[in-house]
């Protein structure tokens, strides 16, 4: 009896320290090609592929920064993937809290179908719109227009359940009544009472949408045509070339696109992941 | 009317960005015009477009490379994050986030870059994964098992797939431990006790407690997978240069629908091309569904 338990707990000792190594294994192998990408952005083209490949940072960054901002307008691209992602969070959160306050807030005729609209909207695959978009953006003439990015995009429905749900939980209804006995118009009853209490909710989702925006490859693809007005990763996109491509410059450019991430992510990550999995786990 | 208001941005910017494009598509899968002289040469052709579709050999062989590389990289997804949701849940104490960071940091990373750092640990010559290789390869007893000469990754129809699959596994299986982890967190922990009270251990308590807990989660998780997997875009495209690679090995559906329209001008088709996806996203998710069902009931 006092054999087999022990037997058990050294089994179950060994198998926790397999268990940690493949688990260590495994995110060494998760992180190891951010590692290289920041190694490579500081080693010149030769460097990265010689044998065995440089392990550690170089003095090369700002030389492949040079041949980049050769390549491609840099600090145009990057501002104006700031500047979309900027535009796109703002609207994202204005639109998505007025729509989440009013699920959350009123009763009111089809409630439920527009609900079930939002919910539906998710289902529908982004390629499915890829080209009445492009159309659509041609006939407005809003090719090559920052709004063609920002603005379709944002009322999402992630966005809206997230803010109905916080505002549902988060707000006392005793509130806006209190505000509306106070004489407040149901306008500022919203901008003045719901508005002020959703930093937490604010949070959540603007770095979601910022996240997202920052990343967004297939929406520029389509409606950004000119190299000046290419956000950052269509631009570095257009620096791979079949032959001859400037490896260096092209991981000093991922670096960069990659740094503000992993900044957000260092302060954030326990935020995010509650932020994307709040819809999975009701 | 207050509620109107506060929903009217949604509704417009859906009618405008979201049921417009959708009917619009739906009206053009059935046309077909010369892009020179613009809309107004527009024809209806009935099915003609669909049925170009169906005789595309390029269209059958995306529809196969898409099924590829969705099983090929959801179906490890999911074997490798239950198992490793499981351990980080029940092992890892305060480790629990670091851990679960680690895994899900490439989730939020621009594919674009992600895409880039792969070509080059891809490359033929000198590519760290070859170097890799190359000296595994020089290890005594099972240093046979290695590739001695450089493998071209991207450049050979064979090898072009599982690359694509391991990328797109490196980017998603983090999301799905994260997914999984919540779901082990809302068992409850009687349900445990009970096992442990009638002699089960973790073995088992795994088997007979955590996984048929899990079944609404595997559900979510694999409809997201499905549908994300079949409609792959920006991860092919990167790697393979926005060609679909040699022989087309890499290129997806999706990717060629973009082709058709973007490069060979032919929206009708392309949006032939994408409903015909469209399809067969819904009844996969169906399937899907059904087989979740059934084994529910049993």
């Amino acid at each position: 009896m006092m054999s087999t338990a022990s037997n058990n707990v050294r089994t179950t000792e060994r198998l926790q320290l397999t268990g940690v190594i493949f688990l260590a294994l495994g995110a060494l192998a998760m992180l190891a090609p951010f590692f290289f990408m920041f190694v490579f952005a500081t080693h010149s083209r030769a460097d990265i592929f010689s044998v065995p490949p440089p392990l550690f940072f170089g003095d090369q960054f700002f030389a492949n920064m040079d041949i980049l901002m050769r390549k491609i307008p840099f600090w145009r691209n990057l501002g104006l993937s700031l500047y979309v992602g900027l535009m796109s969070t703002a609207l994202t959160l204005l639109f998505c809290s007025m729509a989440g306050f009013a699920f959350a807030a009123y009763e009111f005729r089809f409630k439920n179908a527009l609900f079930g609209l939002v919910m539906a909207t998710m289902l529908v695959p982004a390629f499915l719109g890829m080209i009445p978009t492009f159309m659509i953006m041609d006939a407005l003439g809003w090719i090559d227009q920052p709004r063609a990015l920002y603005l379709p995009a944002a009322a999402p429905a992630m966005g809206i359940f997230l803010m109905r749900q916080y505002i549902s939980a988060a707000i006392p209804k005793d509130l806006y009544e209190a505000a509306r006995m106070d004489g407040c118009s149901e306008w500022s009853v919203y901008w003045r009472v719901v508005v002020p209490l959703l930093s937490p909710a604010f949070g959540t989702l603007g770095l979601i949408v910022f996240i997202a925006s920052w990343n967004n490859f297939m929406g520029p693809l389509i409606v950004m045509r000119t190299p000046e007005m290419y956000t950052f990763p269509l631009a570095l996109r257009s620096v791979q070339s079949p032959v001859d491509t400037e490896w260096g410059a092209l991981m000093a450019g991922s670096a960069v696109a990659v740094l503000p991430l992993l900044v957000i992510f260092v302060f954030s990550s326990k935020r995010l992941i509650e932020g994307l999995t709040a819809g999975a786990v009701k | 009317m207050a509620p109107y208001l506060f929903l009217s941005p949604f509704v417009a910017l859906f009618l405008v960005f979201g049921l417009f494009p959708i009917a619009f598509s739906f009206y053009l899968m059935f046309q077909v015009w010369d892009p020179v002289q613009g809309l107004a040469s527009m024809q209806f052709v009935g099915v003609e477009n669909l049925q170009f579709a169906a005789q595309d050999p390029l269209v059958w062989l995306s529809l196969k490379n898409t099924l590829w590389l969705a099983i090929g990289s959801g179906l490890p997804q999911h074997l490798v994050a239950i198992p490793l949701a499981y351990f980080i849940n029940e092992a890892l104490g305060k480790w629990r986030n670091t851990a679960m960071g680690a895994y899900f940091l490439p989730y939020i990373t621009s594919t674009v870059a992600i895409a880039i750092m792969f070509s080059s640990l891809f490359s033929t010559d000198y590519g760290v994964i070859n170097v890799i290789l190359g000296e595994m390869a020089q290890w005594p007893v099972i240093g046979f098992l290695f590739p001695n000469a450089n493998v071209d990754w991207l450049g050979s129809p064979e090898t072009i797939k599982p690359v694509i699959a391991a990328v797109v596994f490196w980017r998603y299986v983090g999301f799905n431990v994260i997914l999984y982890v919540a779901a082990m967190q809302s068992i409850p922990r009687d349900l445990y006790e009970a096992g442990r009270m009638d002699g089960a251990n973790g073995w088992r308590l795994f088997w007979y407690i955590t996984l048929p807990q899990l079944k609404p989660m595997m559900y979510f998780g694999t409809v997201l997978t499905v549908i994300g997997g079949l409609q792959l875009f920006e991860e092919p495209f990167i790697l393979t240069g926005g060609k679909g690679g040699m022989e087309y090995a890499g290129m997806t559906t999706a990717m060629y629908m973009y082709r058709t329209a973007f490069e060979f001008n032919d929206f009708g088709l392309a949006s032939a091309i994408s409903w015909m996806l469209f399809a067969i996203i819904a009844v996969v998710t169906w399937l899907t569904n059904r087989a979740f069902r059934e084994r529910k009931g049993s």
